[in-house]
């Protein structure tokens, strides 16, 4: 029966439409997996085998009755960032402690309608803050992926870890994930997964907790390229509850796989190299450009001019947004309260006690360059680097341009504790963040291994509302890269 | 541009965060890290530059006046700490 976890959701779907085997039988798999291999992975931070075994056995009776809707029956792990009904919902922060909503999220409740199941609530970076998921509440996420001889515990990549952890160790067949500067991506190519980050305004951000909401945006963390344009055809809509959700027609995403990309013009953008990165992302990257040249891709050198100032410019817009959203924690009416004398007190108490370190250096941050003062010198000024940085990318469209390649990051998973320094922390999303800042879509695929045997990601940027060619693209570099799985599954016991 | 520790005492009492000195001298050092690479931003010429509002062009969306939902204030306190009657309970703020 353990077999069944190795299937993608194409596989799966066809399978059951087959009656090869029941959407109970395929749940239970899963819910044996994650028995076995959680506790060494931390992936989940809460498991509804309840709500899965009701929804599965919902599943069972629409294959039945020929009514099986487009997920029917297909086990998802969802990030703890959410709001699910119900159901453990606190974006791993303290400060949420016993939260559980009365209401579900647009983009679960999409998943929910075409017939997912879900199997769990998944652990992240505390408020989506984090490149390795050493920051949630709920301790670190460990990499199902390991050094070449070495048990040394790696770091899955944040804030998605825990969905990049568990799609990679086949814990769900798919998970939802959220990125604000990289959080899809970077944990993808961390783990040997695909993900993607829509262009902004493609998915709801309603019922999602808040981080940086000019910059927030739904998607999904998968096995393959095809898996992931299933689940975002289901996870896009526009929604009366978002007003900068995007009222334009949601593509069949899985149309474009399998199309050729002959003749498409893909840039090559010269600002993404980096002092002291290792030469292997450099060779991925000129794989990655030969593979789409054999099939028939015309290569072109591009600049984005403005690259390197948009982490910097995100973090000034990305820790004020932040500062803004999080004021809504104050102990008065959800999560935790920690009693004071008069009011003041008790919010100072109450965020002291439930916010973690890098949470609240994120909000002292936003709180100072939104500060009188200093709003112009900082604030205006990093949204207008933020407007060159789309132009950037406008130009390059206006030339022909199809899509871009790039790595995903600078280099492959490392260990917790390592990296100390925040803003050395902050590099990891230096590839990824000029997506978010210019609303773009993004998309990593694993495309090789590093001399330690650990994962590496290729990125493909696009135009907006272009995710198709991303996948059609895309999939040309899974299928020249092949897929890649940990040698052994040391994490199931 | 840097902090210096009365500066982050004073943020933090914006933020509503509670910090000792210890850690109001740990954040000052941190909060200058990430100011001194932010200040990198200085390099860019935005003269006549307009400030990102929207990065997809759109017009706003409005919606009818009207109330579309409501009427389950049990629902709304159901996740406060403390609650009393369907209303928030805090601390006596005015005496």
């Amino acid at each position: 029966m353990t077999d069944l976890t190795k299937l993608t959701i194409a596989e799966a779907r066809d399978k059951l439409a087959a009656r090869d085997f029941t959407a109970t039988e395929l749940t239970e798999s899963y819910l044996g997996a994650i028995e076995t291999g959680n506790e060494a992975l931390n992936a989940y931070i809460a498991v509804t085998g309840d709500i899965a075994r009701e929804q599965a056995k919902a599943s069972d009776a629409k294959i039945a009755a020929g009514e099986a809707r487009p997920l029917e029956g297909i086990p998802l792990g969802i990030k703890d960032l959410y709001a699910t009904k119900g159901v453990h919902t606190q974006a791993c922060s303290h400060i949420l402690d016993g939260f559980k909503p009365e209401y579900e999220s647009t983009v679960t409740q999409n998943l929910f309608d075409d017939g997912a199941v879900m199997l769990g609530k998944l652990n992240m970076d505390e408020f989506a803050m984090g490149s390795s998921n050493e920051t949630s509440y709920y301790g670190n996420v460990v990499n199902p992926w390991r050094r070449n001889g070495s048990d040394t515990a790696l770091v899955p990549g944040g804030s998605s870890g825990g969905s990049a952890s568990a799609v990679a160790a086949h814990l769900c067949a798919a998970a939802t994930a959220s990125d604000t500067g990289g959080s899809i991506r970077q944990p993808a190519a961390l783990t040997g997964t695909v993900g993607i980050k829509p262009t902004y305004g493609r998915c709801s951000r309603w019922g999602m907790v808040a981080f940086a909401s000019s910059l927030d945006q739904a998607g999904p963390i998968g096995r393959t390229v095809r898996d992931n344009a299933i689940l975002l055809k289901s996870m896009a809509s526009v929604d009366a509850k978002d007003t900068t959700s995007v009222d334009a027609p949601v593509p069949n995403y899985e149309d474009f796989i399998g199309k050729s990309v002959k003749g498409m013009k893909i840039g090559i953008p010269k600002e993404y190299r980096m002092d002291g990165m290792p030469e292997e992302i450099e060779k991925l990257w000129q794989q990655g450009i030969a593979w789409l040249k054999e099939a028939g891709a015309e290569i072109v050198e591009i600049s984005l001019p403005h690259t390197k100032y948009a982490l910097p410019a995100y973090y000034i817009v990305a820790p004020a947004e932040a500062s803004s959203n999080l004021a809504r924690y104050d102990g008065v009416r959800y999560g935790l309260r920690v009693p004071g004398n008069d009011i003041v007190e008790m919010y100072e108490n109450t965020r002291a006690a439930g916010f973690g370190d890098e949470v609240k250096r994120r909000v002292m941050i936003g709180t100072y360059v939104l500060s009188a003062g200093y709003y112009d010198a900082y604030y205006l000024k990093a949204q207008k680097v933020r407007t060159l940085i789309k132009q950037d990318f406008d130009t390059v469209w206006a030339d022909g341009v199809d899509a871009i390649l790039t790595p995903t990051t600078p280099d492959a998973a490392f260990a917790p504790g390592e990296i100390t320094d925040p803003v050395t922390m902050y590099m990891n999303d230096v590839f990824t963040v000029t997506a978010n800042m210019a609303g773009v879509p993004g998309i990593s695929i694993p495309a090789g291994l590093n001399k330690d045997g650990l994962p590496l990601g290729l990125q493909l940027i696009g135009k907006p509302f272009d995710e198709g060619t991303l996948f059609q693209v895309g999939e040309v570099i899974e299928q020249a890269a092949g897929r890649f799985e940990p040698s052994t599954n040391w994490w199931s016991k | 541009m840097s902090v210096d520790l009365n500066t982050v005492k004073r943020v933090a009492g914006l933020a509503r965060i509670k910090v000792d000195d210890a850690q109001a001298e740990k954040m000052t050092g941190e909060l200058n890290v990430i100011l001194g690479f932010v200040e990198q931003l200085n390099e860019v010429n935005v003269d006549g530059v307009e400030p990102m509002t929207s990065v997809v062009e759109t017009t706003m969306k409005k919606r009818v006046d009207g109330q579309t939902d409501g009427g389950y204030a049990d629902k709304v306190v159901s996740n406060a700490p403390v609650h009393e009657d369907n209303f928030f309970t805090v601390p006596k703020v005015v005496e």
